[in-house]
């Protein structure tokens, strides 16, 4: 329940039973739509009715029948991948190198490297556009994790440079001073105790590059279009309820991935 | 090693070599950001800046201002009139939302701020299109929404609700509050509540003790959610251009349409740059006050 907190400020519960209301309301704003898809995707009808009229695993059907979005999605899980093994070891070796050297151009050079964080997307989309027309790597699935990978660097940078600050560099130190070089130190010392931090920056890489729509929407056109410019150009032609389906298999996705990172937090607090 | 300097017993040289040598490692291991550097580098900075000397150039060649000039135009500026009314509009909404949300989810405990936690965390792991589409499923003519309100007789026939202008702030207000909410609770959890407990001590009543310690003390989490709020917004572009089904013309959908349809790269970029000097002035004006670490340590 709520801790006694009110009554400390002198206020009981049940005088601010509207801000508790408020919240509630707010907390149901926050994750309704969502939920409210799921039992919509097993409706009979074309058009989408709440609550559905019969139960139906149609546009399941039809979704894993069709060869456009099943290719979709796997073009979606595959620049996902390609991001997550790019992105991670070049934002950890970042995080690292600027960690350590600790100099004022590391500094400015981890500005520059979350810059892609601050510019606005749709921006770097068409410059990504404009570069990869001329050097050939538009509508390919490596153009498209590239790009995905400078989005994702800097969520493994903020995340594994956290984890670096709560790390003992001296322990790295001990064991360079008993023979071992600075990359077995590394790897053998540095790496386990940062594990956590740059896990939930893969996660994270992995998401920005699944969920991203806006630069997929303007360099990845034909067999290299992933599942969200499907999904967006769908949303833009009619409400086809096939949608709701994917929405719902995309739903249990983020459950699962908020869980695993929530998994990996606690498991992080507990070991410190 | 075994350096001369070093065999000759004298301290000094032995010490500049160590220091040399450290300086060697330093810059090694800050080479190390190297392969980040040259991707981002490669594929952000060097087009952007392409871009960037593009708005600067017409048709033929020469320097010139035709681009920024051409923005001056009035349909642009009905572009970025919808813009800001719809960032501020939503921001504000964001904060009138967020800010008891954040202030009952710090004051909660066990169960219930799990819940409510796991109410903002939710979406934010939640594909973008996902809850855009949900929005729209919701808002639409025959949908869950307008049934209800024709249902318990609140109006006649179903109101418009999307393809317009409140869809898109309703929307956005959906995909925009995570990023509120989570600066507020950080810098309210850090807080120190006994600070509260003092000021009720002095004699303050709770709403004083509210709006003297509390509030201002939660500041810097207020100012990195609006600012982060309101940057997004102004970029935004997946959200408005389908719930606002080409009605609601945004700087963003202005940018993709330079290009999709008329493929003209000086005005796209002209816009672009814009977009991205005032995004960057407001962050610049938030860093001068609050530092850095606002913007990157909340995530």
């Amino acid at each position: 329940m709520l801790s006694g907190w009110a009554t400390e400020t002198q206020v009981t519960h049940r005088q601010r039973l509207w801000l508790y209301v408020l919240v509630g309301l707010v907390a149901f704003f926050l994750v309704a739509p969502a939920l409210i898809v799921v039992p919509m995707s097993f409706s009979d009808s074309r058009f989408l009715q709440f609550p559905p009229e019969g139960f139906s695993w149609r546009w399941y059907e039809t979704y894993f029948n069709s060869v456009e979005w099943r290719e979709a999605t796997a073009v979606s899980f595959k620049t996902a991948g390609l991001t997550v093994l790019m992105a991670t070891p070049a934002g950890t070796l970042a995080a690292y190198g600027l960690h350590v050297s600790q100099s004022r151009i590391a500094g400015l050079v981890q500005t520059a490297l979350i810059t892609p964080l601050i510019i606005p997307l749709i921006l770097i989309a068409i410059a990504v556009f404009f570069l990869y027309a001329r050097i050939g790597l538009n509508n390919t699935i490596i153009g498209l994790a590239l790009a995905h990978t400078t989005l994702a660097i800097p969520f493994v940078l903020v995340t594994v440079t956290a984890g670096l600050k709560n790390y003992d560099m001296n322990q790295e130190l001990v064991a360079r001073s008993l023979g071992a070089n600075r990359v077995v130190a590394f790897l053998t010392i540095t790496l386990p105790q940062i594990r956590f931090s740059v896990m939930s920056g893969a996660l994270l890489a992995f998401i920005a590059s699944f969920d991203e729509v806006v630069v997929a929407l303007f360099i990845a056109g034909g067999d290299a279009a992933p599942l969200t410019r499907r999904m967006f150009n769908a949303l833009r032609d009619e409400i086809d309820p096939t949608v709701a389906a994917i929405s719902s298999l995309l739903i249990i996705l983020a459950v699962v991935l908020m869980t695993l990172s929530q998994w990996i937090e606690a498991r992080a607090e507990r070991r410190q | 090693m075994s350096s001369p300097a070093g065999a000759a017993g004298a301290g000094a040289p032995n010490v500049a070599e160590l220091a040399a040598r450290g300086r060697a490692e330093k810059l090694r291991i800050f080479l190390l950001s190297l392969p980040g550097v040259l991707i981002i580098g490669v594929i952000i900075f060097v087009p952007v800046a392409w871009l960037f000397g593009l708005s600067f150039l017409e048709m033929g060649g020469g320097l010139s201002l035709v681009h920024y000039e051409r923005l001056m135009h009035p349909s642009y500026y009905l572009t970025f009139q919808t813009t800001f009314e719809l960032s501020f509009l939503v921001t504000a909404i964001c904060v009138l939302l967020g800010y008891p949300y954040a202030y009952v989810m710090v004051q909660a405990t066990g169960i219930w701020r799990s819940l409510l936690l796991v109410a903002v965390l939710f979406p934010f792991w939640t594909s973008l299109l996902v809850r855009t589409y949900a929005w729209l499923v919701l808002l639409q003519r025959r949908g869950l929404i307008n049934n209800w309100l024709v249902g318990s007789g609140i109006v006649d026939e179903p109101i418009r609700l999307v393809h317009n202008f409140t869809g898109t702030a309703i929307g956005m207000v959906h995909i925009m509050m995570p990023f509120m909410v989570l600066p507020l609770y950080a810098s309210m959890r850090s807080m120190d509540r006994n600070l509260l407990l003092a000021a009720s001590n002095l004699g303050a009543s709770p709403a004083k003790a509210f709006w003297q310690v509390f509030v201002p003390l939660t500041l810097p989490g207020l100012f990195a959610g609006v600012i982060l709020v309101f940057v997004l917004c102004l970029g935004f572009y997946v959200t408005p251009a389908v719930l606002g089904g080409g009605r609601v013309m945004m700087w963003s959908m202005q940018i993709e349409r330079s290009i999709a349809v008329y493929a003209d790269w000086g005005a796209a970029s002209a816009l672009g740059v814009i977009l991205l000097v005032v995004t960057l002035a407001i962050l610049a004006a938030m860093t001068r006050i609050f530092g850095m670490q606002q913007l990157t340590g909340n995530r």
